[in-house]
């Protein structure tokens, strides 16, 4: 099969998986085999991609002309490429993930749920494999759109408040920003393709490209920067699949991953540098960062906690963005990868956590590792890489950050980043310290108790509380494997990105 | 031979078939009788397109009278485009309407509908084909009185139509007189009516005063009849309290209609380079299209009922037809254009969504299409596509509209405009999305005996979604006709 039509089929598997999905609809079983089978697929399709990427020249497709000159194209390059290896590698860990939780809380509408998540993933990988600037928009627009069912998924009134927010703001932001964005570029430059070393030297003055970084960065929504980060905790009352996956992989890093292409590829490193265009960006993104963190030392409920240590994690790639030299962008692309992997197993954790006692407050949740051992560790692991240590993949992206900020010299930076490890440190690891070492067995003489009504003899309850189903607790180890194996093959990681951080 | 009459073809087809339709007793005859008429005018408005592209505009004598003493018919790319929006609008509203008539009119008065809408359509085209200024008026009066009887046919289910109807009259007839005042200023000052003669004929009287009160005149006029802010009260009545299927035509055709006369008066009687014309764009057409675009938007909001949500939507896409119009540029022009179509497929789409739930449900409110979405999938998944057209969404012909008036905007350097505008499209999420909830997110009524629409509105329904999806892809095509319009508007070589 030639590179393009992989491409092509990269989009129409998972479209096609949508469509078998509603018609198998009526019966579970068969409904997750095509599922799994297409998560499967499409992640064959993705790696093939991939090798054919290694070897030789970049596959690309032209789609269709939608104006004249406005392309939907597809053609792959190192960063997208690896965004979609990441978010079709861990569809399928995720799907395995749903079963059990989906199940386990015997969720309503299934169907729709994994029809949306598979249009999702399409558009996902679309914005992965965008040419330009027009495609990306079409494919984080379906995307936007697609996941707002998921959000809204349990239709309770404050369901329906959090989809109404997210989708204000994704779409406020996109529509009302970036598309301004976008045809500024378009009228100033006649082209949106995506071109190594940026489109717009000498096509937009030095005093303008600030104004315009801004359209774009505060346009795309799905980067989380303060002050448009609101949507990502209110998408939190999504089911924790969908967290998981969307709101800690697909969704979000699709914005990063649009701020990373607009300041390599339309900006370019170069110009930004050259003008200081972002350099507000770069203090933007270290607030973010410290009060992203903040704020998530006060949540006590530990969705909305990771959320809030999303909207930091999410901010040392626009730092990096910001930064605007070759390591930067290597650090901030690596964060991409890893911060996936390391977010995701918190996500599954805290699922598998509801899913086995319906807890969803820190403070109730003492000594449940010593009850869920498994999920523990792996939330543990995963908390080491988000905090960047070894050996986890999580620490090479705050690595080559750290070297980013010595080489442009922003000191200030530097301590920021090491403030911000510290901060990491207080808001994750007492939930792992206070899962295996705090409280008796015996319960609390308050909260989950009472909450749960008069049940069994008090020493029993704890020891009621076993591991949630396998389908819930397998896949967060796998993922927390996968962050100890990012640290010992970051190197091929490395050499995957490369290319970009070249002039 | 029959190609070369094609131009009054388009006209006298419908006309004829009009008082025939009157004769019918039963109405299905004269459905029918409709149908085949309203497919022949759009096939013939798809020859003149074709012809047009290929060969240049054509002109048409009346009875062989040579053209500044007869009657010309003056077809160029730009009016054939609107031929055949209007014609193609037409057609497509009949399979439709049949159903939602029978429902909604009383027996004895539906074979009158057909003629009352074939004498519309007759209209609406005439007055876009005609080159002669005073022709342009009879047909602009033609269709607004049938118009006025199809809103008041309304009365067989809410007496309000009557009121509706009455209001449009009143403020169509002004608006019609005004229109006609300034024909008669012109023509007292040229002795002409031929719309190129009249171009030729004006040049060294710009600064005649009795030509800048026809400007105004024939401004006001039009600008009526479009439905500018703040001359848009009649629109929101009319438009819900219409039968169905009328509000489906009206709302994708009528104001099209206008629309073209403005472009034609302003720039090929008056021209571009008529000396307040740049004063009229920037002072009147440029404000009046932004509050058209956030007060309609804004009271769109506010609304309970959904055909006058829709109808404040229109007022406020009318806004952006005027504002594209107001950059005086080839792609302000093209957004205006391009737009004439495209809204039409968006609000053709959506009205027939809400016809078909008036047809299950009784009326078109937030109350009565709570849980919709599950009771009649396919007809609100109709409306979600076209709601994302109207909000501009890409891949939707809303999406391009939206690329041409924001680019022209940032090309006239007046990037404030651009962002006014993606702001007033965000409007359009609030009042698309709060159906969008209701239909989807709440519960159907217990006792909810709502079943899906029948086909005969559903296709017809789903062919406008396809062409708003299919043009939303490959927009090669009404973008090519569109930007060929605005640079033969202007003057401007190919």
């Amino acid at each position: 099969m030639s590179g393009s039509t992989l491409l092509v089929l990269s989009l129409l598997m998972p479209l096609a998986g949508a469509v078998l999905i509603g018609l198998a609809g009526r019966s579970p079983n068969l409904r997750e085999a095509v599922t799994m089978t297409t998560a499967a697929a499409l992640f064959a399709i993705v790696i093939a991609l991939l090798m054919r990427f290694n070897a030789g020249p970049a596959p690309e497709v032209m789609l269709q002309e939608v104006m004249p000159g406005l392309k939907l194209a597809l053609k792959i390059e190192p960063l997208g490429m690896m965004f979609a290896v990441i978010a079709s590698g861990l569809w399928i860990v995720n799907s395995i993930y749903s079963i059990g939780y989906m199940r386990g809380n015997k969720e309503k509408n299934q169907t729709r749920f994994y029809i949306c998540f598979a249009i999702a993933i399409m558009s996902a990988i679309g914005v992965a494999f965008s040419a330009n600037m027009f495609t990306l928009f079409v494919f984080y627009e379906v995307l936007s759109i697609s996941t707002y069912p998921l959000v809204a998924h349990k239709q309770t009134p404050e369901a329906k408040a959090s989809g109404r927010t997210y989708l204000g703001l994704l779409l406020g932001t996109s529509i009302g920003l970036m598309m301004v964005a976008i045809i500024w570029t378009w009228v100033a430059t006649g082209t949106l393709d995506f071109t190594k070393g940026g489109i717009l030297e000498g096509k937009v003055s030095g005093a303008l490209a600030p104004l315009l970084l801004a359209l774009y960065v505060c346009g795309i929504g799905k980067a989380a920067l303060m002050p448009v980060h609101r949507w990502l905790p209110a998408a939190m009352v999504a089911p924790t699949p969908v967290s998981a996956l969307l709101h800690a992989v697909a969704v979000v890093k699709a914005g990063v991953f649009t701020v990373m292409k607009v300041a390599v590829y339309i900006f370019g490193v170069d110009f930004l540098a050259k003008t200081g265009a972002a350099t507000w960006l770069m203090w933007l993104a270290a607030f973010s960062l410290l009060a992203a963190s903040i704020v998530a030392l006060g949540k006590s409920n530990l969705k909305a906690r990771l959320a809030y240590s999303t909207v930091s994690q999410l901010s040392y790639v626009t730092l990096g963005a910001a930064l605007a030299t070759s390591m930067g962008v290597m650090g901030g692309s690596m964060q991409i990868a890893m911060h996936a992997m390391g977010k995701i197993t918190l996500f599954f954790c805290a699922g598998a956590i509801y899913t086995a006692t319906h807890k969803t407050e820190i403070p109730d949740m003492d000594g449940l590792g010593r009850a869920m051992p498994f999920t523990y560790g792996a939330f543990l692991i995963g908390a080491l890489s988000i905090i960047g240590l070894p050996p986890m993949g999580g620490s090479w992206s705050k690595w080559y950050l750290l070297i980013a900020t010595a080489d442009t010299g922003q000191l200030v930076m530097m301590l920021v980043l090491m403030v911000s490890s510290l901060l990491n440190v207080a808001y994750l690891l007492p939930i792992v310290g206070r899962g295996f070492f705090a409280g008796s067995d015996a319960p609390p003489a308050h909260g989950a108790v009472h909450a749960a009504g008069a049940a069994p003899a008090p020493d029993t309850r704890l020891r009621a509380i076993k591991e949630a189903p396998l389908f819930c607790v397998l896949p967060p180890c796998l993922t927390a494997a996968g962050c100890i194996a990012l640290f010992f093959y970051a190197d091929s990681l490395y050499r995957l990105l490369e290319p970009i951080t070249r002039p | 031979m029959i190609s070369a009459h094609l131009p009054i073809l388009q006209v006298i087809v419908p006309l004829i078939a009009a008082p025939l339709s009157a004769f019918c007793r039963r109405a299905g005859v004269a459905w029918y009788l409709s149908l085949v008429i309203c497919a022949v005018s759009f096939a013939i408005s798809i020859a003149l397109l074709i012809q047009v592209l290929e060969e240049g505009h054509i002109s048409y004598l009346l009875g062989s009278w040579a053209a500044p003493w007869g009657i010309e018919y003056r077809v160029d790319v730009v009016n054939a485009f609107v031929l055949m929006i209007i014609s193609g609008i037409g057609t497509a509203v009949l399979p439709y309407a049949r159903t939602s008539i029978a429902a909604e009119i009383e027996p004895h008065n539906q074979a009158l509908f057909y003629t009352a809408y074939l004498l519309c359509l007759t209209g609406l085209l005439g007055m876009v084909i005609t080159g002669d200024a005073f022709n342009a008026f009879v047909f602009l009066e033609i269709s607004s009185l049938s118009t006025y009887a199809l809103v008041a046919l309304g009365a067989g289910t809410d007496r309000r139509a009557l009121s509706a109807a009455y209001t449009y009259l009143v403020m169509g007839t002004i608006g019609a007189t005004f229109f006609v005042i300034g024909i008669g200023l012109v023509y007292m000052m040229t002795g002409t009516l031929n719309m190129a003669d009249l171009a030729a004929r004006l040049q060294g009287l710009e600064h005649n005063r009795t030509v800048l009160v026809a400007f105004a005149f024939i401004v006001t006029g039009i600008g009526l009849k479009l439905a500018l802010f703040p001359m848009h009260l009649w629109l929101p009545n009319a438009y819900a309290f219409a039968p169905s299927a009328v509000t489906v035509f009206l709302a994708a055709t009528a104001t099209k209609a206008a629309v073209y006369l403005l472009l034609r008066f302003l720039f090929t009687v008056f021209g571009i380079d008529y000396h307040i014309l740049g004063l009229t764009m920037t002072w009147l057409f440029t404000p009046l299209a932004l509050a058209a675009m956030f007060a309609a938007s804004t009271v769109a909001i506010f609304q309970v009922e959904l055909k006058r949500m829709l109808a404040y939507s229109s007022v406020a896409q009318i806004g952006y037809m005027v504002l594209g119009m107001s950059f005086l540029s080839v792609t302000g022009l093209t957004a205006t254009i391009i737009h004439l179509f495209n809204h039409a497929l968006m609000k053709g789409a959506l009205f027939m969504v809400l016809g078909a739930i008036v047809l299950r449900q009784g009326a078109a409110t937030f109350n009565t299409i709570r849980g919709l979405g599950r009771k009649m999938p396919w007809t609100m998944a109709a409306f979600v596509t076209g709601g994302l057209s109207l909000i501009g969404v890409p891949l939707t012909v809303g999406f391009v509209s939206k690329w041409y008036l924001v680019a022209a905007a940032l090309e006239s350097g007046r990037w404030p405009l651009a962002v006014l505008i993606v702001l007033s499209s965000l409007l359009a999420v609030i009042y698309v999305w709060r159906v969008v909830e209701a239909a989807y997110l709440e519960e159907p009524p217990a006792d909810s005996k709502a079943t899906e629409a029948p086909l005969s509105m559903l296709v017809p329904t789903w062919i406008l979604i396809a062409a708003n999806i299919y043009f939303g892809v490959d927009a090669g095509l009404t973008s090519r006709i569109a930007s060929a319009g605005a640079r033969l508007l202007l003057g401007v070589a190919q």
